[in-house]
């Protein structure tokens, strides 16, 4: 069966095992979606890989945009043309498309739009844990939160007819522990497409001039009212009775942990389960606080829920004790589980906690940090920086780096990493770094970074004349959301042949003339490359160009063939520069019986890049063919 | 009733893979299956951890001492999310090691394999050589499979052995199903012995 088909099984009632971003794309394509686009962000990239192997099947369009703000813009203008969109992202990536973002609620919608933010809670793979919750409220956008993958493709329809009713985006909050959570989801009916759309011209509705946008102002927040009134309606919100006057109110992936803590402390407590969170619901929560002596607020991060519930027990004179992360017992930083739920409802119900975790004996462990790929060509990349730093004697440079597993270079032995704050940072910083200071910077970016958010910086570097190193790190790929294509490659959204930008002619034609592209596993010229660069005042540009070890490696399995490398220890003097200095992930340290200890690759984990052969000064890594 | 399963291993050593080939399993078996999975950051090397609830659960994540298996791809990783299990709860380990990087740049050295197993006294605790297995059986990279069948053959397992191998020929074209059954019925008896 090709890769995601189960996903278009025109078969309502079957159930499937499936993540929660493939129960997504189930779902919009429950809701008939027309039109998707994304910028790849974990936890979200997986709805884009789903939609990568199916769109053309399913017959709509779909695109791998080149940041989050042009794909909200390319949806909104889908959605203006009558076509139901979905756009997704990351938590962070609102952040880049936000200017689109809040200029959608103003000028509406016309067809269902549905704006994806897929929260980060605990920061498993982001730089922050920001609740994008306070997005709804900030544009007056509509919110709903599902709490697992058949609600994830539930919620999914609703959202679009939601969207359609009010003319207004809708956003549509997940978090990790949805996204990438498993379940068993049941099927409906696959929706109709609209083909192509139409967009009736009418600038008084689509451009927000000062004078339009006075009035759509109004108009908002009278669709913001009518909005109220279906939440307040609205099925995604309901309560589970189960007897006493507790009362506990929580949306998302929270409410799972809620209702099997109440199950298993057996609690009689009545749960409130909000599924369409902005506007905030106001009649149904005002009426389950009266009904209960207690009421507890369960949700991650920002007190989203919990303020607007203690805003409303003021504003109706409504006097009931009213627990969550106001008053101190729930926490506001990292994402909760059963542990946290069962914690804080015991302190706040007085209940004795039994732990019966086992306690193993303690032993010391090495840990055991994320790190670059063997064979990832970032890893000689980062080694031929630091030789080169070493060799000039350079001790202080400013090393700005970028979002993508090259970030990993923040570790030792090359701590490559000084300084970063999000996509596309590294040459703005750079630059800023070049000007306040006297010390060499070298700034680190991954090509789908680069045409993300670095170009505008780079541009920026060249017109202010900085003296930096710019560093282009192109493994032919977006490779730490799962191997999407960017417009450096000659593949797009559907999976046709498209026209792809070459990076080098692209800085050339910035004006920048000194330009070098190498290849990172030809250790030797690289190094050269940097201290050429580092020498060279004003700006350098180097473009380290190898494919992604993870698609090398899947190629030659699939053509069954495989080679590794190994030690020859005859010829092997431990000297380290292997193991300590390129440190791959495959080579490793062990004392042999003889009580020696001798440096050893696993075969396992070895891809054959060979590069540890090539700066061995004494030849003693040696090919050995597998297949 | 429900069954807590943490899978515990190193990126690279399939454990996304094998775990959701038992959510599969229990799809087909007609029971409710919660699992969670973390994604991100580079893929190979570093932690890997899956939970699971089989059974009428909601959450995704197993509690602390709501583990009843934990199945460890690799001996340090299995160790370290001990916490989750309860005193009872079966481990069953491949005692393969993973060296991180960080022992080999000269931190905390990894320990003595048979001083992590020695840790785990009061649970029940089954080893087996998966790696070694696999490589015998002419692919390293089927060491998850040969841990499905260790997983399968423990006594407190919920599901029956035909739903894994059923789920086993879902997820791999039919030209790699001899290999992966080869495999899932070597751990099997590598647990049995």
């Amino acid at each position: 069966m090709p890769k995601y088909e189960n996903i278009l099984a025109d078969e309502p009632g079957r159930k499937e095992f499936l993540l929660g971003n493939e129960a997504i794309v189930r779902g919009a394509l429950e809701a008939g979606v027309d039109f998707a686009s994304t910028y790849p962000g974990t936890p979200s990239s997986e709805i884009g890989n789903v939609l990568f192997y199916i769109s053309k099947k399913a017959g709509l369009y779909f695109e791998f945009s080149t940041n989050e703000k042009v794909a909200m813009e390319t949806s909104a203008a889908a959605s203006a043309s009558g076509l139901r969109a979905l756009v997704f992202f990351k938590h962070v990536g609102l952040n880049v498309a936000a200017d689109a973002f809040m200029s959608t609620a103003y000028v509406g919608t016309n067809g269902g739009l549905v704006v994806l933010t897929a929260d980060d809670p605990s920061m498993h793979s982001s730089q922050n844990e920001q609740d994008n919750r306070l997005y709804s409220m900030l544009a007056n956008i509509p919110m709903v939160e599902p709490s697992s993958p058949q609600e994830m493709k539930d919620f999914m329809k609703g959202a679009f007819e939601l969207s359609e009713k009010l003319k207004l985006p809708v956003l549509f909050r997940t978090t990790t522990r949805v996204n990438h959570a498993r379940g068993i989801v049941e099927y409906g009916e696959l929706g109709k497409k609209r083909g192509k759309g139409y967009f009736e011209k009418d600038p008084n509705k689509y451009v927000p001039v000062p004078e339009n946008a006075r009035r759509m102002h109004r108009e908002l927040l009278e669709k913001m009212e009518k909005a109220k009134e279906l939440a307040n309606s609205s099925s995604l919100n309901r309560i589970e009775l189960h007897g006493g006057k507790i009362g506990i109110i929580t949306s998302g992936v929270s409410y799972n942990y809620v209702a099997d803590v109440v199950k298993s402390l057996g609690i009689d407590a009545n749960i409130l389960k909000l599924g369409f969170t902005h506007p905030f619901p106001d009649n149904i929560v005002k009426e389950f606080i009266s009904s209960v002596d207690k009421v507890i607020v369960v949700e991650e991060l920002e007190p989203y829920l919990e303020e607007n519930t203690r805003v409303l027990a003021q504003m109706h004179n409504i006097n009931v004790p009213i627990y969550g992360k106001l008053d101190g017992y729930f926490p506001r930083a990292y994402e909760y589980n059963v542990d946290v739920v069962k914690t804080a409802l015991g302190k706040i119900l007085g209940l004795n906690i039994r732990d019966n975790s086992y306690k193993a004996k303690e032993i010391e462990l090495p840990s055991r940090p994320p790190v670059l790929c063997p064979g990832c060509p970032h890893r000689a990349t980062y080694y031929a920086a630091m030789m080169a730093l070493r060799q000039l004697k350079i001790k202080d440079a400013i090393i700005t780096t970028d979002i993508g597993c090259y970030t990993l270079g923040i570790q030792k032995p090359y701590e490559m990493a000084d300084y970063l704050l999000c996509m596309g940072s590294s040459i703005g910083a750079a630059v800023g770094f070049s000007k306040a200071t006297d010390q060499k910077v070298i700034g680190f970016v991954g090509d789908s970074t680069f045409f993300h958010a670095a170009i505008p910086g780079l541009i920026d570097a060249y017109h202010n004349n900085a003296n930096l190193v710019y560093v282009i790190l192109d493994n032919r790929t977006t490779a730490m959301t799962g191997h999407q294509p960017h417009p450096g490659l000659p593949m797009n959204g559907m999976g046709e042949k498209a026209p792809y930008v070459d990076i080098e002619k692209l800085v050339r034609g910035i004006g920048i003339d000194w330009v070098r592209t190498v290849d990172p596993y030809n250790v030797q010229e690289t190094i050269k490359a940097f201290k050429d660069a580092l020498k060279h005042d004003g700006i350098s540009v180097i473009i380290s160009k190898r494919e992604c070890a993870l698609l090398w490696d899947a190629r030659r399995r699939k053509q069954n063939e495989w080679w590794v490398y190994e030690i020859n220890q005859d010829k092997c003097t431990q000297c380290g520069l292997c193991s300590d200095w390129l440190a791959c992930a495959a080579i490793f340290k062990k004392v042999d019986e003889d009580g020696k200890e001798r440096v050893y690759i696993n075969d396992a984990l070895c891809d054959g890049c060979g590069v540890c052969a090539t700066i061995c000064p004494f030849n003693a890594i040696e090919k050995k063919v597998i297949r | 009733m429900k069954t807590g399963i943490v899978f515990a291993g190193v990126g690279g050593q399939g454990v996304l893979t094998a775990s959701s080939i038992i959510g599969v399993a229990a799809l087909k078996a007609g029971v409710n299956v919660t699992m969670s999975e973390v994604h991100g950051m580079a893929q190979r090397g570093g932690i890997v951890v899956t939970e699971m609830n089989i059974g009428d659960v909601h959450s995704t994540l197993v509690g602390n001492g709501e583990a009843d298996i934990i199945v460890g791809f690799e001996p340090v990783e299995a160790y370290r999310v001990l916490h989750k299990a309860h005193p009872g709860s079966s481990v069953v380990v491949n005692t393969e090691p993973i060296v991180p990087i960080t022992a080999s740049l000269g931190k905390a050295k990894y320990p003595d394999v048979n001083e992590v197993l020695d840790a785990m006294d009061g649970l029940n605790v089954y080893t087996l050589e998966a790696t070694e297995i696999a490589r015998e059986l002419g692919n390293v990279i089927t060491m998850n499979i040969v841990m499905l069948g260790a997983l399968t053959a423990l006594p407190d397992f919920p599901l029956g052995r035909e739903y894994v191998i059923a789920a086993i020929k879902d997820k791999f074209p039919p030209r790699y199903h001899d290999i992966n059954v080869r495999a899932f019925e070597l751990g099997e008896q590598a647990i049995k012995k």
